[in-house]
């Protein structure tokens, strides 16, 4: 496993959406290294053929049937919305083309 | 029993809940009297982050008039509750000690809370955590860290050390925890008191703020394995809205409190958890405790779990990956904080602005580890690796129980460290759930007991008893047996033997 | 900056390069409640009235799979040929945007339902119809987004908007999304096959009643991908264009990135893989991200949901109840009907197949429900640029229509003034025919009073009729229709002359 640089935290940052000070990124840099170091040794185990665990208890198949039901007042929907307007969350600009 | 007015608060919910039935005492007097010691040393211990004054007695006085009315009630109706500010409670604050969730009231409960309304608790506040669980010190919280009532300059163990705290100091006998890597079981054994992790999928996650997903679970914290156990009881069982909900009857953990009879049943001891790295006074009680289950007629042996030496890491990289998905909806679209909305700034950027400012600094550290260990060309070496070891783990666990009924090690490394020692050295924080963290990644069943404390700092020390998945009342059997005989030897509960604030 | 044509004819292009196809296409199911909690899907509810803490994606809710969603997408798996998974999970794909509420998609990534399918389908070409295979890559579920609308700005469109309003109801509504193979080998047809492809799926899907695909609310969203080669050489590097959402845009968008493409390389550029937006306006696309931009969507395992592991007893239950698929009953209709490959291949394209098959159902003769749905009726549609499906008059309103014809009520000329009157709103067939006045005059005594004014009228042509003239009839029975405004049934009109006149014919 390759040292991690300032330059991926700093892309790390903008996946995660976080707008990181410099002070940050030279922090985190550092810490993320040590610690990414010390996880790494997960690759030392010899796992070729283990299965991999993605739930702790093997259970499948839960469904629920298909009835719909009255969800939440809209004036509770609102509540907690940090901007509202014309009963839809009001947010800024998007940038996107999409 | 007239005395018991003034002790109501060193009392366990066993006791409380018996003397409402019987009249001696009303939910209401239980509920103000642990109101009122909150009043009184909260402001040092800093258990609670909202305190429910006036919900809480109403609903200890409805209480009160169902019981006058001649309803039959459960059997921890009108018991006063701390619950983990990491559950949904209608209406009600819940920041997860995050500013990022500072203000929002959800507007539904989660089925923790359901049921424990449904059982006619009375819950008294949200406690204190690291913000979003994450921590073993509560010192990472936004809102200022929780003291233990031992020494209110050391930490109450963490996640959940708001809820160990009220425990210990008696703010309250019962409190919900949440459990991750051990943040029922270490804050438990830094505090002196009981903490249970429940089978993964034993209590409902619907409406529990999720860290790690597939690792998190709810369980009770109290003073004693049988306060425990009737918790237990009160909370578990399937949730359809809860598809990782085991659909299986709850395993009897009253019966097994009250038997305490553990003659022939078999103790592993975990090799690999002990000796080098832990605190001397934490062996020797640790050891000390393992004669005494030797003495109750347990048959104790060794077993080796070769791959818990992994553990630590596979889990420092499934946490901050499911963790760094999880924490993705706070981005101050919908609910909670948002900053810098000054209707130029771009949706980006303001999500951006929004989470910096709203998450503190170790749970930006975990979302940067597990966006890198899930991104493209790492996921295999990391993610992938770390889901094979807990395969191995699991495997382990299966192995050692093949040769005993339940398995204990020490619940952590040390005793309560000093507020601030270990606060931005994240490699030495992470090390204090060394010994509980595999007990998540496989989904047993573990809790943490007090054995005594260390002779070197007087400070509690907690023994781990790991029981396999959907075996929770063998905890409850060995934890109360062991509990049982050192309250003869001590003549007391350890809690006992806290200082006064 | 080298100015080149942006686009080539598409004759040329198609005779320069290969184009080699692919289709992502997502489709709303039709079930009542979203596909991980019980909120209600109807469409055009008020804003936020069908949300709650799960599709909301408040802190601590958690997703319950729809039973139904995984049934009509194991039932559209086996309807396209494809084997089941034995056991797959949902995965979490990561990204951030606005109209996603927990920043997540719970999707399926490399544990597809179902995997390894083809559909059938069928174009005409001047050498008759041409039939192509489409492979399946695979099909699997996933959730809808919430719906963004853009506020200030002069377009009203994101780009330029002043800020954004999030509707969640759409949030959590079942998605199937069906992925295609690279469909290689259609040369100049390429734009045909994507649309008969889609129109294929949509036929399948409706006669499933796994949706009833509304393409008019966007309930059916294409993403065309599109590369071209030079023949023999390795295949080209593709584009993939997003937000196409009706059959003809299917078509225009294959064909417009064709010509875009061709121009690029024959002028000696580079094809850079990105996301590009097609815009029904303009029939033209527009770059999006390209692949150095694109996210890292971080793929996992959904843990908060378990594995699908569909029995085989279950899958065969679900083989059990598919119906007639469309491609089995085409076989047998164009069988049953006695038409040629052409013809039915016309009702095929045209969208009138279930039309004409109900139209017949009512009780009305093959060729003349074949000839209403092809004819006046595609001419409306075509007119109109609406599906077939979508021109407001029913199959019972034809039979109603053509039993009127055949009882004399009706002539062919009125029959098409009542489907206009229909389609402009003015009530079913007897209230056009009253409100129009539009009967056939079969009252002998009004058409004799109008023919013996039209012998006065025209006193030189009745003679030469009596004379034995009896091509001059026309001029007669012209004069009598004009005077009934085209009400009257010509030969009943002729006949009543000559037995007035007492000549015979």
């Amino acid at each position: 496993m390759t040292a991690i640089t300032r330059a991926e935290v700093e892309h790390l940052a903008r996946l995660a959406r976080l707008q990181l000070t410099d002070d940050e990124l030279d922090h985190y840099a550092g810490q993320l290294d040590v610690i990414l170091q010390s996880v790494a040794r997960v690759s030392e185990v010899a796992a070729e053929d283990i299965p991999p665990t993605s739930h702790p208890i093997p259970v499948q198949n839960v469904f629920r049937d298909d009835v719909a039901r009255p969800g939440l007042d809209r004036s509770a929907v609102a509540a907690g919305a940090p901007a509202w307007e014309d009963d839809r969350f009001r947010v800024p600009r998007i940038l996107d083309e999409e | 029993m007239t005395t018991m007015e003034g002790d109501l608060t060193r009392q366990s919910a066993t006791v409380l809940a018996d003397a409402m039935a019987q009249g001696e005492v009303s939910a209401e007097e239980v509920t103000r009297a642990h109101l009122d010691r909150i009043s009184e040393v909260d402001g040092d211990v800093h258990a609670f982050l909202h305190v429910l004054s006036d919900e809480a007695v109403e609903v200890a006085r409805g209480v009160d008039r169902r019981r006058a009315a001649g309803e039959r009630l459960g059997p921890l109706a009108g018991v006063p509750l701390a619950l983990k500010d990491v559950l949904t409670m209608s209406g009600v604050p819940t920041t997860c000690g995050s500013r990022v969730l500072e203000g929002w009231r959800p507007p539904y409960d989660s089925t923790v809370v359901e049921r424990l309304r449904a059982a006619d608790v009375v819950i008294l506040g949200k406690t204190n955590m690291d913000e979003f669980a994450m921590g073993s010190s509560t010192e990472h919280s936004a809102y200022g860290p929780t003291r233990n009532p031992w020494d209110l300059e050391r930490i109450p163990g963490g996640s959940g050390g708001g809820s160990s705290a009220a425990i210990a100091a008696f703010e309250a006998p019962l409190a919900i925890g949440t459990d991750t890597g051990g943040s029922i079981r270490q804050p438990a054994a830094v505090t002196g008191t009981v903490g249970v992790k429940p089978t993964y999928g034993g209590v409902s996650r619907y409406g529990l703020v999720a860290l790690a997903s597939s690792l998190d679970q709810a369980g009770p914290c109290a003073r004693t394995v049988m306060d425990a156990a009737l918790l237990h009881a009160a909370i578990a069982g399937h949730d359809p809205r809860d598809s990782t909900s085991i659909d299986a009857p709850v395993p009897d953990v009253v019966a097994a409190a009250r038997k305490a009879d553990i003659r022939g049943v078999r103790i592993g001891l975990i090799k690999e958890l002990g000796g080098e790295g832990y605190q001397a006074g934490v062996s020797q009680r640790f050891d000390e405790a393992v004669e005494v289950l030797t003495d109750l007629g347990a048959e104790v042996v060794e077993v080796s779990c070769p791959n818990f030496e992994y553990a630590l890491a596979a889990y420092y990289l499934i946490l901050p990956s499911e963790a760094s998905s999880n924490l993705a909806r706070f981005d101050g679209m919908r609910y909670g904080l948002r900053v810098g909305d000054d209707g130029d700034r771009s949706v980006e950027q303001v999500m951006a602005l929004t989470r910096e400012a709203g998450f503190g600094a170790e749970v930006k550290r975990r979302i940067m580890i597990g966006t890198y260990a899930l991104s493209s060309g790492y996921y295999d070496a990391y993610y992938g690796q770390a889901q094979k070891v807990r395969t191995l783990i699991t495997r382990d666990f299966a192995a050692a129980f093949e040769q005993a009924d339940v398995l204990i090690s020490p619940t952590a490394p040390t005793t309560a460290f000093k507020i601030g020692e270990k606060v931005d050295d994240p490699l030495a924080m992470y090390l204090n759930d060394v010994a509980t963290i595999p007990v998540n990644l496989a989904g047993n069943a573990a809790m943490s007991l007090p054995v005594g404390l260390a002779p070197e700092d007087g400070l509690p020390v907690g023994m781990q008893v790991i029981a396999p998945a959907m075996a929770d009342d063998r905890l409850y059997l060995v934890g109360a047996a062991l509990e049982r005989a050192l309250v003869d030897r001590w003549g007391h509960l350890l809690i006992e033997e806290a200082p006064d604030l | 900056m080298t100015t080149t044509a942006e686009t080539m004819p598409y004759a040329e292009a198609i005779a320069a390069f290969e184009p080699v196809l692919g289709l992502e296409t997502h489709v709303e199911l039709g079930t009542a409640s979203k596909m991980f909690c019980s909120c209600p899907t109807a469409f055009g509810a008020d804003p936020n009235t069908q949300v709650c803490p799960v599709c909301l994606g408040l802190p601590g809710s958690m997703p319950v799979v729809n039973r139904m969603g995984v049934e009509s997408t194991i039932r559209m798996g086996l309807a396209l040929n494809c084997s089941i998974a034995e056991w797959c999970r949902f995965a979490r794909k990561n990204y951030f945007y606005p109209d996603m509420p927990k920043d997540y998609q719970i999707s399926q990534y490399d544990e597809p339902l179902c995997f390894d399918g083809w559909l059938d389908v069928t174009v005409e070409t001047d050498d008759g119809p041409r039939a192509f295979r489409v492979e399946i890559e695979r099909v699997h579920m996933e959730e809808d987004t919430g719906k963004l609308t853009h506020a200030g700005g002069a377009t009203g469109r994101i780009h330029g908007a002043d800020y954004s309003l999030v509707d969640y109801n759409r949030a959590g509504i079942p998605l199937i999304e069906i992925v295609t193979k690279p469909i290689v080998g259609t040369g100049e047809l390429a734009p045909l096959v994507a649309r008969a492809y889609v129109t294929e799926l949509r036929d399948l899907m409706r006669s499933l009643g796994v949706s009833d695909v509304r393409m008019e609310e966007g309930s059916l969203r294409c993403d065309v991908n599109v590369s071209l080669n030079r023949a023999g050489d390795d295949w080209g590097t593709r584009s993939e264009t997003k937000n196409v959402n009706s059959l003809r845009s299917v078509e225009r968008a294959v064909r417009s990135e064709i010509e875009r493409q061709a121009a690029v390389l024959s002028s000696g550029g580079r094809v850079i893989q990105e996301t590009r937006h097609f815009h029904e306006d303009t029939g033209r696309s527009t770059p999006g991200r390209s692949k150095e931009q694109a996210e890292d969507y971080r793929y996992f395992p959904e843990p908060d949901l378990v594995p699908v592991a569909p029995s085989r007893e279950w899958v065969e239950e679900l083989r059990g109840t598919l119906p007639e698929l469309p491609s089995a009953k085409r076989a047998r209709l164009r069988a049953e009907w006695g038409i040629s490959d052409h013809d039915f291949q016309t009702l095929v394209n045209g969208g009138a197949l279930e039309l004409v098959e109900a139209t017949i159902a009512e009780g009305v003769d093959p060729a003349a429900a074949r000839k209403w749905w092809t004819g006046e009726l595609a001419r409306i549609a075509n007119d109109r640029e609406i599906e077939l499906a979508d021109v407001p008059v029913s199959p019972g309103q034809i039979k109603h229509i053509q039993r009127l014809i055949e009882d004399g009520s009706l002539t062919d000329k009125l029959a098409r003034q009542v489907i206009e009157g229909i389609i402009a709103g003015e009530g079913d067939v007897d209230d056009v025919v009253a409100g129009r006045g539009l009967a056939v005059v079969s009252d002998d005594s009004a058409l004799l009073a109008a023919i013996d004014q039209a012998l006065v009228d025209q006193p030189d042509v009745a003679e030469k009729i009596r004379g034995g003239k009896v091509q001059a009839a026309g001029a007669i029975v012209g004069a009598v229709m004009k005077a009934t405004r085209g009400q009257a049934d010509a030969a009943k009109v002729r006949a009543l002359l000559f037995e007035r006149l007492g000549v015979s014919e």
